[in-house]
């Protein structure tokens, strides 16, 4: 692509950066017991035996 | 002259009947309906349904959808219509008047099917259940809409609205989309791509909307006086589930047609040229690319990224914005929301799309089908995978994944619950849908039939009184709200209306 077109696109804002108290270390270690708390629940929700609840599901073309 | 956006989205919602030896979806979608409206039916008036018209004129080889007058149709008091279209649950939202509005009204019909879910229970077989998906796709090449409608002026050049508006649609799929594990429909093998829907379309233009599905569908029938106006009819989106993509699917749109109707595209003279050579297959090579760097081919010969089609757009956006205003498009204050969202989600796209985990749909899909696979070790084919991407949709609050996403408070939410559970028995006060919502909750039994542009009342004496509603901004609060307090019946209404001379 041709250099003129990058030049006409508008400077994006900088989104603002949000200010962590936590070292990064400890956040990420936050976020991932929270990610996998938040899996184990899903887990529980999830219907059960997925190849077969996936086949079953068959719809007709609509609109 | 660009009109008012006024506008609408209808949702066919994907359903299953659990447990039944003949899971009939006809037959589920009119328990569904019937199990949720049970209290006092309002049918539909299909005297002004021509969904055959072409809005090209003359002879058309495609053929458009018939009308299916023997299925289950209703009208809610908040103004929208609910009924079985072909095999599915459809609720078109009441007119709005903006992109908020009518994702006030588009979160309420999920609060709709739910509660049908519910009610539905009492009339099934012990071992059965209902249950139903807001998305567009069965990943088996069955695909069922989700269409935008807008109110659009009948002055303007349909070949411009074509020129100007492909590109659109091919390319805003990178925050409409709400993603799909694989591909289906004949398309190349992909492990995820950003939309549900864009497998599905093999024509450019065209009035079809369930074979050969077209980018522009040409469907003319206004529900509007059409002497002034047209409505556009636009099969290519996907369900939302994220309110943020939802604001921007309609939002944006809304100021590309009022662009496109001030003839703005061709006052500017810095534009560049953005046609592209291959529409068709541009969507699905967009679609399949979820690093969203592909390049497209153009009708000049060089190539663009859709980043790079969707900058052009927003520059042109603020410009319009600068230069005539953002009136008929819910005003400067929503006008400037979704600049800035638009803008925002573009600049992420660019530097790292799982920035708007919690804004678009197809984003938030992904990083939970990548967190399964990272902590299970799955490959992308298997089911579990294609099952998470189903329960995505669930519309059940207690197994719906997209509600666990917004309990955890992954999900951005730009509507408060109050506004949305209003919606649900409210139409909006700022479009005809007001007139009709109130007459069917001040008077459900003499309310005989009702559609997008009457309302038929029983006033006691033959004949039955038909209102003729054609300008969708007349029939608001700010109009009739006095007067339907007023009144104290619906022979008073008739009688009231006719000294008014409407």
């Amino acid at each position: 692509m041709s250099e003129q077109k990058r030049k006409t696109k508008p400077v994006p804002k900088a989104p603002q950066e949000q200010t962590v108290d936590a070292p990064p270390a400890e956040r990420g270690e936050k976020l991932k017991g929270e990610l996998d708390d938040l899996l184990d629940e899903i887990d529980e929700v999830l219907e059960e035996n997925a190849e077969d609840f996936v086949k079953s599901y068959v719809q007709k073309g609509g609109e | 002259m660009s009109v008012p956006k006024v506008c609408g989205v209808e949702t066919e919602y994907g359903v299953s009947l659990r447990g039944a030896a003949d899971p009939n979806p006809v037959l589920a979608s009119s328990l569904l309906i019937n199990a949720y409206a049970d209290r006092g039916k309002v049918g539909w008036d299909f005297e002004d349904e021509t969904p055959g018209r072409d809005a090209r004129g003359g002879d058309s080889s495609s053929r458009g959808p018939d009308v299916e007058t023997h299925l289950v149709n209703t009208v809610l008091t908040n103004g929208a219509r609910y009924y079985v279209d072909h095999a599915h649950p459809e609720y078109s939202t009441p007119e709005c008047v903006d992109a908020r509005e009518v994702l006030i009204a588009d979160k309420a019909g999920e609060r709709i099917l739910a509660e049908s879910m519910l009610a539905v229970r009492s009339l099934l077989d012990d071992g059965q259940e209902i249950v139903v998906y807001k998305n567009n796709s069965d990943g088996k090449g069955n695909s069922y809409g989700t269409h935008e409608n807008y109110l659009m002026d009948r002055n303007m050049a349909f070949a411009s609205l074509v020129r100007h508006l492909i590109p659109w649609f091919v390319t805003r799929q990178l925050f409409t989309g709400a993603g799909k594990v694989g591909s289906e429909n004949g398309a190349s093998e992909v492990d995820f791509q950003i939309s549900q829907r864009a497998d599905f379309f093999e024509e450019e233009v065209g009035l079809e909307t369930t074979l050969k599905r077209p980018i522009i569908n040409t469907r003319d029938e206004p529900h509007a006086d059409p002497q002034f106006y047209r409505r556009l009819h636009v099969i290519v989106g996907d369900a939302n589930l994220c309110e943020v993509a939802g604001l921007l699917k309609v939002g944006t749109t809304a100021i590309v047609l009022t662009m496109i109707e001030d003839d703005f595209f061709t006052r500017d003279k810095n534009q560049q040229n953005i046609t592209l050579a291959n529409p068709v297959p541009a969507m699905t090579e967009i679609s399949h690319d979820p690093t969203c760097t592909a390049t497209i081919e153009m009708a000049d010969g060089s190539r663009m990224t859709a980043l790079e089609v969707q900058w052009e757009y927003f520059r042109l956006a603020q410009k319009y914005a600068d230069e005539v205003g953002l009136d008929n498009c819910g005003g400067s204050d929503l006008g400037k929301l979704v600049l800035d969202r638009w803008e925002q989600t573009l600049s992420a796209l660019e530097v790292e799309p799982s920035r708007l985990e919690g804004q678009l749909d197809w984003v938030t899909k992904l990083a939970l089908l990548e967190a399964y696979r990272d902590r299970d070790n799955l490959e992308w084919n298997d089911p579990k995978l294609a099952l998470l991407d189903l329960q995505y949709h669930d519309v059940r609050p207690n197994r719906s994944l997209y509600e666990r996403l917004v309990n955890a408070g992954t999900i951005e939410r730009i509507l408060t619950e109050d506004e949305i559970l209003a919606a649900i028995s409210n139409p909006p006060k700022t479009t005809r849908a007001y007139f009709r919502g109130r007459c069917l909750s001040r008077w459900p039994e003499s309310v005989v039939a009702a559609n997008w542009d009457s309302v038929i009342l029983d006033v006691g004496t033959d004949p039955l009184k038909r209102i003729p509603m054609m300008e969708p901004l007349k029939g608001t609060e700010a109009h009739v709200g006095t007067l339907l307090n007023e009144v104290a019946s619906p022979a008073e209404l008739v009688a009231r209306l006719a000294t008014l001379g409407k």
